[in-house]
């Protein structure tokens, strides 16, 4: 019986191969593109997670403190809530980190008869309670403390775009809803052609004693197989631009510096159950909307 | 009508009216047809023939009075129901009916998938009945492609394939030779002999003579008194 609609489906899916293949088209690209966004948010989640963890704030200090006084902010420093470690970095070691990382162009720095760096204070956060607000609110507390000119952390721009990413997560969903809707209203269309041009046939089945359930089973098969499909092609087009893009950045970055991943085993497979329930309901609601009239 | 009456009458139709556009198509029929009996409704072109076979498919709705099968008010019968009522019926229609889109073979094996029956069962009996109205080379043809005969045949071939209780037959020889003809005459009789109801709508005066049996006469929708056969 499973066999005989589906032959009864692949049957009509060849018969109607253009409306088929469009219907595929817009699914796949539907699928494409909100998983894309997805790719996209996975891989910048896992970045910004990598940066969140390895948060050092630089406090840097006010020139001519003495011993006593640098004490007393490191102390200071060091009850601050979230702070782990502080570790005092004096402007010598600064410059010759400098120097080191300059390399050739080190030169420069010997015409300089007085080093201009100031002492610093690398801070670091507890990990579990670092956010980007909580180390906001860290670098103003920090700076607070008196004899502190100045607190910089590298990743304070991240900060900026975490609030971006997440309104263009929002945006995302929203597109995400619309092409779902616009996947189930094509399905939905295409059950009503073919249904609009079978009606006949449809007729002299019930004719002859066919159930309601054994004429329209081909239907969902159809629209499930479009979905299944669908999910299928607009993932193997992800992949393919997922490679090109890897392949791109790791010709430009160090080696392992940026790590790309893929979609998992398991998010592909929810993905294609997900495009194939599309068809279903596309399907569905169509034939409901065909039944009552 | 007496009680024998009611337990031999397969189908009955009390008091029936078809109206279209405020005509009636058929008027104030009152009709029992016995199990396994063989009847021929007949008359003029636009009597109602075609018409009281559809009411008792439900093809069509009566527009007034009750029609019973097999002791069921079919006008009560719900939406999710209709196809047991179809399953009891073998109908050859008068426009034949088959699917444009579907071979020969299919639109008869069609009957017996939709009746869920098995594939091995379908191919031997789909196969054999086509034989038996001489379709057997043109199994994978396709309606458009066949004369007003052949497709008749299949027809034919289409609505004995189910065994059904009840043979329903509009003009089903109305393009055949004589020989074709007698042939699904023969074919409808051999059914009633094994216990099958047939009736077959037709003004053939010829096929009526070929086989004794109850004839009913309608004119403009009514039952008259048969003019001289
Ligand atoms: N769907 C319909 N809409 C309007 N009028 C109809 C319809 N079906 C049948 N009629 C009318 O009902 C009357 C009976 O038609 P019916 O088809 O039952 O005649 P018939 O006896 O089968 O004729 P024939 O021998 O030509 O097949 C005719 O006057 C016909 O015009
Ligand atoms: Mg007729």
């Amino acid at each position: 019986m499973l066999s005989l609609h589906l032959k009864r489906a692949l049957q009509d899916i060849r018969q109607n191969r253009l409306l088929n293949a469009v219907t595929i088209s817009t699914i796949a690209l539907s699928i494409l593109i909100v998983s894309a966004a997805f790719l996209f948010f996975l891989n910048t989640t896992d970045m910004l997670e990598a940066w969140r963890r390895g948060i050092r704030i630089m406090v840097y200090l006010e020139s001519d403190l003495d011993k006593a006084q640098r004490h007393a902010i490191e102390t200071r420093i060091r009850k601050l809530y979230g702070v782990q470690a502080a570790r005092f970095i004096p402007k010598e070691t600064a410059l010759e980190q400098l120097r080191a990382q300059m390399q050739r162009q080190s030169a420069i720095l010997d015409g300089l008869d007085q080093n201009p760096l100031p002492d610093a204070f690398e801070v670091q956060m507890i990990p579990t309670a670092s956010t980007w607000e909580k180390a906001e609110e860290l670098a103003r507390s920090l700076e607070a403390v008196a004899g502190v000119s100045d607190v910089e952390y590298g990743q304070r721009w991240v900060e900026r775009f975490v609030t971006l990413f997440n309104l263009f997560r929002l945006t995302s969903y929203a597109m995400g809803g619309l092409f779902f809707i616009a996947s189930v209203f094509i399905v939905g269309n295409t059950v009503r052609l073919i249904l609009y041009s079978r009606r006949q046939e449809v007729e002299i089945m019930r004719l002859v004693g066919a159930t309601e359930r054994f004429i329209l089973a081909p239907f969902y098969f159809q629209s499930m197989i479009q979905g299944a499909l669908g999910g299928v092609c607009g993932l193997v087009a992800l992949f393919i631009m997922f490679m090109l893009i890897q392949s791109k950045i790791q010709a430009v970055s160090v080696t392992g510096l940026v790590n790309l991943r893929f979609l998992s085993p398991g998010l592909l497979l929810t993905v294609v159950t997900a495009s194939t329930l599309v068809g279903w309901l596309g399907c569905h609601l169509s034939l409901k909307q065909y039944l009552k009239v | 009508m007496s009680d024998s009456n009611a337990r031999a009458a397969i189908i009955r139709l009390f008091h029936v009216y078809r109206q279209y556009h405020a005509k009636n198509a058929l008027t104030d029929l009152t009709l029992d047809i016995y199990r396994n009996e063989f009847l021929f409704v007949t008359g003029p072109s636009g009597a109602g023939k075609t018409t009281l076979l559809k009411l008792l498919y439900r093809g069509e709705k009566v527009s007034e009075g009750q029609v019973l099968v097999d002791g069921i008010n079919i006008s009560r019968l719900p939406r999710n129901r209709i196809h047991l009522l179809r399953r009891k019926f073998g109908i050859v229609f008068q426009d034949y009916k088959l699917i444009p889109t579907r071979s020969v073979y299919e639109n008869v094996a069609l009957v017996l998938e939709a009746g869920g029956r098995n594939a091995r069962y379908v191919r031997k009996k789909t196969s054999s009945v086509l034989r038996t109205v001489g379709m057997e080379n043109r199994l994978s043809a396709y309606p458009p492609a066949l004369s007003g005969g052949e497709q008749q045949r299949v027809a034919v071939a289409r609505a004995v394939v189910g065994d059904p209780t009840i043979i329903l037959a509009d003009e089903p020889t109305g393009s055949l030779d004589a020989k074709s003809a007698s042939l699904i005459m023969g074919l409808l009789k051999a059914f009633h002999t094994r216990g099958a109801t047939v009736v077959v709508a037709t003004h053939d005066r010829a096929l009526i003579r070929s086989i004794p049996a109850r004839v009913i006469y309608l004119n403009e929708g009514q039952i008259a008194a048969a003019p001289t056969i």
